[in-house]
């Protein structure tokens, strides 16, 4: 029984304006990549103007300096997809392990776990490179994509989805017959996880794509970089340059741009499954 | 289960029982495995490492706890957390604020293209730091940001967003653009979870819609709302990679120690001073979670009573 209610113009108009602060930043890069160096300094920066040079400012993009921006754009996609997989289906695993089977230290290990969540990120970067350099992993893939796999967070939200989503009376059934207890994680409970999945997916590909620091920390060498720290460096080249790096610039914004369609793309296609992934985690303690 | 022979279910049980505690072990082992290899480890490394001091001459020694006595009165390292303390004040309630205020815009049923709106205020959240840095980073250019362009076509002059007195809010609106979305959906989530049974409850007791969201909606996401207060308590704190990226535009303003995280980042690598990174990085994570944990009990004592 749903009642109709009025729609409110005021609201409207309120969240209006807001919708246009979060937008304008994006279409001032839209409308900044499809100008030359030149007219991004001299037109008005919020409308288009001169030459539409879209196409070639991202050929140039994608071929400056022997390709090296699209090899970051490869290092970036390959960072992200094999953190964020891996880091999802550890979670899935521990989540439902936690939620599911009684063995001793279980709730001491788990709040362990969810008290690490106030750990941050950034004060574990340093050690973690400090350790990493002892044993050699500085400057390889490994020193992104490894401690990019914990995700305190994404198991919490395995743990409740879990809880809400696969009844005991499943497993019970799968067990009669004979499943083994894997094979009941795998066959069974997985599918009924996926929107739980995704939404961990999503949230550490996001976090994984996004790094900076990291990979400033950890990387030396420019075809390593993901497309965050490649994109920093042009940037720091163009405004010390001047004009002789002055034409990087144009660069630097049409890069921007590319690298931020795949993670919108990915959002809009997803939006169904992470959001009622979010919607089961969001409420429980 | 019903027991049919005394002496052999009980067994069988506690058989089924071991094998189920093995099972679960073996689920959870590979998360915490690369959680103590990744998380812990690097956080004990820290902890050894502050301990020591290395010198010109007679190389790395024990030093005890030197180096958080250096770090307590370092005024760079403390400006800092003063800095970023202060940037929390100021930026949180703002983002939260807002965060909320639109969560429950579109879940009040009465706005107009509520998925547009979700979307858009949430698409900045997909876009890197490092990108919406450089992004407002132009729109704040004195010279030929289109903020400035503007205001010289109206006649006036524009702020200087990237000055000494309005760096912290200039940071504070970068951040608050990034993630005010990404909160309000955590929010609208769980907003979408509260049982219906609570809105006929309260409509029975003849509560409006303001009524509704204040005694309603709000205490039933406590947690989510916690959730996202923690969250932001340590962006707040770790805050390097949009004041790293200004510093380029606006170096006399942004020093080297304008963030505790910033300060550390170049102990470590320009000054090479390893250790005392290692201190001050500790230093900042046990900020960070007493801060955390003082709210976890200020929210959790508040539903209590």
């Amino acid at each position: 029984m749903t009642r109709r209610r009025p729609r409110s113009t005021l609201l409207f108009l309120a969240m209006l304006a807001f919708l246009v602060y979060f937008l304008l930043p994006l279409f001032w890069l839209v409308v900044a990549s499809t100008k030359t160096t030149g007219d991004l300094f001299n037109s008005f920066g919020l409308w288009f103007s001169g030459d539409f040079s879209l196409l070639s400012n991202a050929r140039e993009t994608l071929t400056y300096d022997g390709g090296v921006y699209s090899r970051w754009l490869l290092n970036t996609a390959v960072y992200a997809v094999v953190s964020a997989g891996g880091a999802a289906l550890l979670a899935a695993l521990g989540g439902y392990g936690f939620a599911k089977y009684k063995f001793r230290g279980n709730g001491l290990l788990f709040n362990a776990v969810l008290g690490s969540i106030m750990v941050p990120a950034t004060a574990l970067a340093i050690p973690t490179y400090l350790l990493f350099s002892k044993v050699g992993l500085v400057n390889t893939p490994w020193a992104i994509i490894l401690p990019s796999l914990v995700s305190p967070f994404g198991l919490y939200l395995m743990r409740v989805y879990t809880e809400e989503a696969v009844p005991d009376s499943l497993i019970e059934a799968a067990r009669i017959d004979g499943a083994s207890e894997f094979r009941i994680f795998w066959q069974v409970a997985l599918r009924l996880l996926a929107p739980g999945l995704v939404t961990v997916l999503l949230f550490t590909l996001v976090a994984t794509w996004n790094n900076y620091f990291l990979p400033l920390i950890m990387l030396n060498d420019p075809s390593l970089y993901p497309v965050t720290v490649g994109l920093a460096n042009w940037s720091s080249q163009a405004q010390a340059g001047g004009g002789a790096t002055g034409g990087l610039l144009s660069l630097v914004v049409t890069g921007s741009l590319l690298s931020v369609i795949p993670l919108i793309a990915a959002f809009l296609m997803l939006q169904r499954y992470w959001q009622s992934g979010l919607a089961t985690g969001g409420v429980k303690q | 289960m019903s027991t049919v022979t005394t002496n052999t279910i009980p067994r069988r049980a506690r058989r089924a029982q071991a094998r189920q505690a093995a099972s679960g072990y073996l689920f959870v082992a590979p998360f915490l495995v690369v959680f103590l290899a990744m998380l812990v480890l690097p956080l004990l490394y820290a902890a050894y490492l502050s301990l020591f001091k290395e010198q010109l001459i007679g190389g790395t020694t024990f030093a005890g706890l030197d180096n958080y006595r250096r770090a307590l009165t370092d005024d760079q390292l403390v400006e800092g957390v003063v800095r970023v303390g202060k940037f929390f004040l100021l930026q949180v309630p703002l983002m939260l604020g807002l965060a909320l205020f639109f969560a429950l815009a579109l879940d009040s049923g009465v706005l107009r293209l509520a998925r547009v709106f979700r979307l858009g205020i949430f698409v900045p959240y997909a876009v890197p730091s490092v990108v919406a840095t450089l992004m407002w980073g132009y729109l704040y250019g004195p010279d030929f940001g289109p903020i400035a362009q503007l205001a010289d076509k109206l006649g006036v002059t524009a702020p200087k967003f990237l000055s000494d007195d309005l760096m912290l809010g200039s940071l504070a609106n970068v951040v608050t653009w990034e993630y005010t979305g990404y909160n309000m959906i955590i929010l609208y989530a769980a907003l979408r979870a509260i049982p219906s049974e609570l809105y006929e409850a309260a409509a029975v007791d003849g509560a409006g819609a303001w009524r509704t969201a204040w005694s309603v909606k709000i205490p039933a996401i406590r947690p989510a709302l916690m959730l996202a207060l923690i969250f932001s308590v340590i962006g707040s704190f770790q805050l390097f990679n949009e004041p790293n990226l200004l510093q380029r535009l606006a170096p006399n303003v942004i020093a080297n120690s304008y963030t505790p995280n910033l300060y550390a980042y170049s102990l470590a690598f320009t000054s090479q001073e390893v250790n005392y990174a290692a201190a001050v990085s500790f230093l900042l994570g046990l900020v960070i979670v007493v801060v955390s944990y003082a709210f976890l009990l200020i929210g959790n004592r508040r539903r209590a009573s």
